[in-house]
């Protein structure tokens, strides 16, 4: 029973980080009514940028986290420009397309420049032990850092005027415009804010598992069911909802084979897509029209 | 009356040449041709959920995948001779797909996308702990099952008839849905969905028939795709790739036309084989078809048949 | 003179705000009934819980006799009731004829597809179409775009038509034709309840009048009696003063 319990508790520190993960996604797709489907390479993205960092340099792992982060900025914008920015208005069959074939590019590159081998980031840090049972010390601080991301996050848009900026383009596009809101400046910026939650979730992703350039796929379609969970558009409910998920997967894990971990994944993101359309929580970042 | 149609015998006219042209026994060719009426055949039936109505599958290889484990068990465990259990492999998937999408296709194309993506990696992790299906080995066929064609030989050239034969039906499936009053109410979904619905359009039941429509032809194909292999396992048959493929030479050759996807599949096969044997190029396969995408996505969302229309409209007349 | 759509106490709620609120109006075959208010009373949200686009908290809507409260759009227009958009809907790549088309083959007529040809073919002569039947949706001018709308509800050979704004941002020569387009629709038996701003047009079109005002009825009757009302007038020029004084 303790040993569930130990379970669900780990489940939910990595849980964390989905939901971080999570809220990346929701925000594009909060503001621009945009899926970026380049999620899973940008996240790959961010456990290589850790890597590399690491490698080169040396320093801890955790260190590399903010340059990760600038630089997910960075390529989230780039994103926008590129692939984004002529398909806004049009059917979103169009823009799935656009970031679809982006991250054709990305994880192309990706196999070619390191193949399928397994990556692993080593950090070192004392866990927490309760009795027999450890939680690791990455898993730890990687709930921590998550908090304090989101944490800024929600300063930002909630007590910054930039970030209000955001949540009126979020709200309503044309309405925005008409008061003087450079949206496609906006748009950019949430794009890029979005592309650098992933790839520093990502990061953080490598500190506590080995991974290759084809794990983007599991966490993509993680987030995804986090997403829909928490509603599209909220953050909240994301970084919520991505504890619950991670509770779900402390639940499952010590009982079902951990292929099956991803079969249950899906077929709760079809119910919760099919049952509650608007995800569990109904606080929105976006408003629907009536 | 539809044999009147110029376009019915512009089809007629493909599957003959590809009927005729590896004639001399070249098996070169052959190959050849039988991987391009695969992805002719997998383009063409995803053109009626993609170029009809709007919206993306991702994953159409799961129907490919499906279909080749239903026919290599209902062969091997069962014994049924090939074409009934091609037949009965595209029955078994159509009406999982039917019932998968009433449940999914109530909701918008954002949506249904995702739970594309999300389909192939469940199936393929459920394929792979499913014991009666060989789990992650997969399942061998004994060569004794070609016997009943006329020996391993003879077999190849029927079955790849039969791909050609099921190439020519994708062909003139994408061609009648796309004349009929049920194409007609799914391009209306595709341009404005609300609008239609508004209109009368019962969308979710229509959504939920073209997508089992769409993986009937497919499963058959992968029924006999895999059986020529004698083998299949979940990493082949559930790989992106197919699919990934499959979307680009729809969008390539021109999506909601006809003749778009056989074009692209064409064109796409031969920047394929160039690639793969370009030195610097082999392991840029997808990159490219990244790229290409993009670009379609961009600049020409109507494909080489958009472009084409747009230089010479006349050509709508005759071609689809 | 029965009753074609029965709207019985409708109510429907967003987020705190009530946007109709105990709404009760009929439309008799054959009549022309104008649904007016300032911006923001919640008349568009009327012809959504009508047609089946949303689905009302409160109250039931009849159309000849039967229950269609929250039945599916596609339903409803099936039954025979069809409604054009504020902010007009084309099917933007498909050509004018093949955008009437859908609308004969899936209304009320249900008509198999070559039939449904040429009823699309009609419906466009009507409204004035018939020079760009080829032509895309999208390539029409916002005139052009309104006329497909209605041409494309018509197609469907409705018994009764939601008409919202049908004139807005036509200039006074296309409204006067538009006009003359909805008596000719009325006078095929095709009863019609429209949403304008167009005083003077709704006001000389429609034989009754509902006036909304937050989501309520505010006032119904004859043209005359309604533009005199008292809370009809204070609910558009905001003064009751105004209304004291005369005009």
């Amino acid at each position: 029973m303790i040993g569930l319990l130990a379970s669900i508790l780990d489940g939910v520190l990595v849980g964390a980080v989905y939901g971080l993960a999570a809220m990346g996604i929701t925000l594009i797709w909060g503001v621009m009514d945009v899926v970026n489907l380049t999620h899973g390479a940008m996240i790959v993205a961010g456990m290589f940028g850790v890597y590399l960092l690491v490698d080169a340099t040396g320093v801890p792992a955790y260190a590399a986290l903010a340059p990760v982060l600038l630089a997910g900025f960075a390529a989230g914008v780039a994103l926008y420009w590129v692939a984004i920015h002529r398909v806004v208005g049009q059917p979103p069959l169009m823009s799935l397309l656009a970031t679809f074939s982006v991250n054709l590019v990305l994880i192309g590159l990706g196999t070619a420049l390191w193949g399928t081998v397994l990556f692993n980031v080593q950090v070192s840090l004392p866990g927490f032990s309760i009795g027999r049972y450890t939680f690791p010390g990455t898993h730890l601080m990687a709930a921590v850092l998550t908090a304090v991301i989101a944490g800024a996050l929600y300063l930002f848009l909630y007590r910054t005027r930039l970030g209000k900026a955001v949540r009126a383009v979020a709200g309503n596009r044309e309405a925005a415009e008409l008061v003087g809101i450079p949206t496609t400046r906006i748009l950019a910026l949430s794009c890029g804010l979005g592309v650098a939650l992933a790839c520093v979730s990502g990061a953080l992703i490598a500190t506590l598992f080995p991974f290759t350039v084809l794990s983007g796929d599991a966490y993509q379609l993680k987030s995804f069911v986090v997403t829909v969970l928490g509603g599209m558009g909220n953050p909240t409910g994301a970084l919520l909802a991505g504890l619950a998920l991670g509770l779900l997967e402390g639940v499952a894990t010590p009982f079902m084979p951990v292929s099956w971990t991803l079969v249950l994944e899906f077929v709760l993101f079809v119910v919760v897509l099919i049952a509650f359309p608007g995800g569990l929580l109904s606080v929105r970042l976006r408003r629907r029209r009536p | 009356m539809i044999l009147r149609r110029p376009f019915f015998w512009i089809i007629a006219a493909a599957i003959a040449a590809f009927a005729a042209a590896p004639l001399g026994g070249d098996v070169e060719l052959r190959e050849s041709l039988l991987l391009a009426a695969v992805y002719i055949t997998l383009a063409s039936n995803l053109n009626i959920m993609l170029g009809y109505a709007g919206y993306v599958n991702f994953g159409s290889i799961v129907f490919f995948g499906l279909g080749g484990y239903f026919c290599i068990w209902f062969m091997n465990s069962l014994h049924w001779g090939l074409v009934g259990a091609v037949l009965a492999a595209g029955a078994a998937v159509s009406a999982m797909a039917f019932l998968f999408g009433l449940g999914i296709l109530r909701l918008r194309g954002i949506h249904f996308a995702l739970a594309t993506i999300g389909v192939v990696e469940a199936v393929m992790a459920f394929v792979t702990t499913f014991e009666p299906w060989g789990g992650s080995t997969g399942i061998y066929l004994s060569t004794e099952l070609f016997q009943a064609l006329g020996g391993p030989a003879a077999a190849l050239w029927t079955i790849y008839y039969l791909l050609v034969g099921v190439m020519g039906l994708s062909l003139y499936l994408s061609y009648f849905v796309k004349r009929s009053k049920f194409g007609v109410g799914l391009r209306a979904i595709g341009q404005n969905e609300d609008a239609a619905v508004t209109l009368g359009v019962p969308a979710p039941r229509y959504k939920a028939a073209a997508y089992s429509l769409s993986a009937f032809l497919p499963a058959v194909a992968g029924g006999l795709y895999f059986f020529k292999g004698a083998f299949i396992q979940p990493a082949d048959a559930f790989d992106l790739t197919l699919s990934t493929e499959a979307i680009v030479i729809t969008m390539l050759g021109g999506q909601g036309t006809i003749f778009g996807p056989a074009l692209g599949a064409y064109l796409y096969e031969e920047l394929r084989g160039w690639l793969l044997t370009s030195a610097t190029f082999a392991n840029f396969q997808l990159v490219v078809a990244g790229v290409l995408l993009l670009a379609i996505v961009l600049f020409a969302p109507g494909g080489l048949m958009g472009l084409i229309y747009r230089r010479f409209p006349r050509l709508k007349r005759v071609l689809e | 003179m029965s009753a074609i759509l029965e709207v019985e106490r409708l109510g429907k709620r967003f987020d705190g705000l009530q946007a109709v609120g105990d709404l009760s109006f009929t439309v008799n075959e054959g009549e022309i009934l104008g649904l007016i208010g300032p911006n923001g009373a919640g008349k568009s949200t009327v012809f959504n819980l009508v047609n089946g686009v949303i689905a009302p908290d409160t109250g039931r809507v009849l159309f000849r006799g039967a229950d269609i409260t929250a039945e599916a759009p596609y339903r409803v227009a099936r039954r025979g009731l069809a409604r054009t958009h504020q902010i007009v809907q084309p099917l933007p790549a498909m050509t004018v004829l093949e955008n009437c088309e859908v609308g004969a083959c899936f209304g009320r007529e249900n008509l198999p597809l070559a039939r449904a040809r040429a009823a699309a073919r009609e419906a466009a002569l009507l409204v004035g179409l018939e020079a760009q039947l080829d032509a895309p949706a999208l390539q029409l001018t916002i005139a052009g775009k309104k006329r497909l709308e209605l041409a494309r509800a018509l197609a469907a050979q409705p018994a009764l038509l939601l008409l919202d704004e049908v004139l807005a941002g036509l200039n006074p020569a296309e409204v006067a034709r538009m006009i003359e387009t909805v008596r000719a629709i009325r006078a095929r038996g095709v009863a019609i309840l429209m949403i304008e701003h167009l005083m003077q047009a709704i006001m000389s079109l429609s034989d009754r009048i509902v006036v909304l005002n937050s989501g309520r009825k505010l006032s119904e009757g004859a043209p005359g009696a309604v533009a005199q009302d008292p809370a009809v007038i204070e609910a558009y020029l905001g003064d009751p003063g105004l209304a004291r004084n005369g005009r």
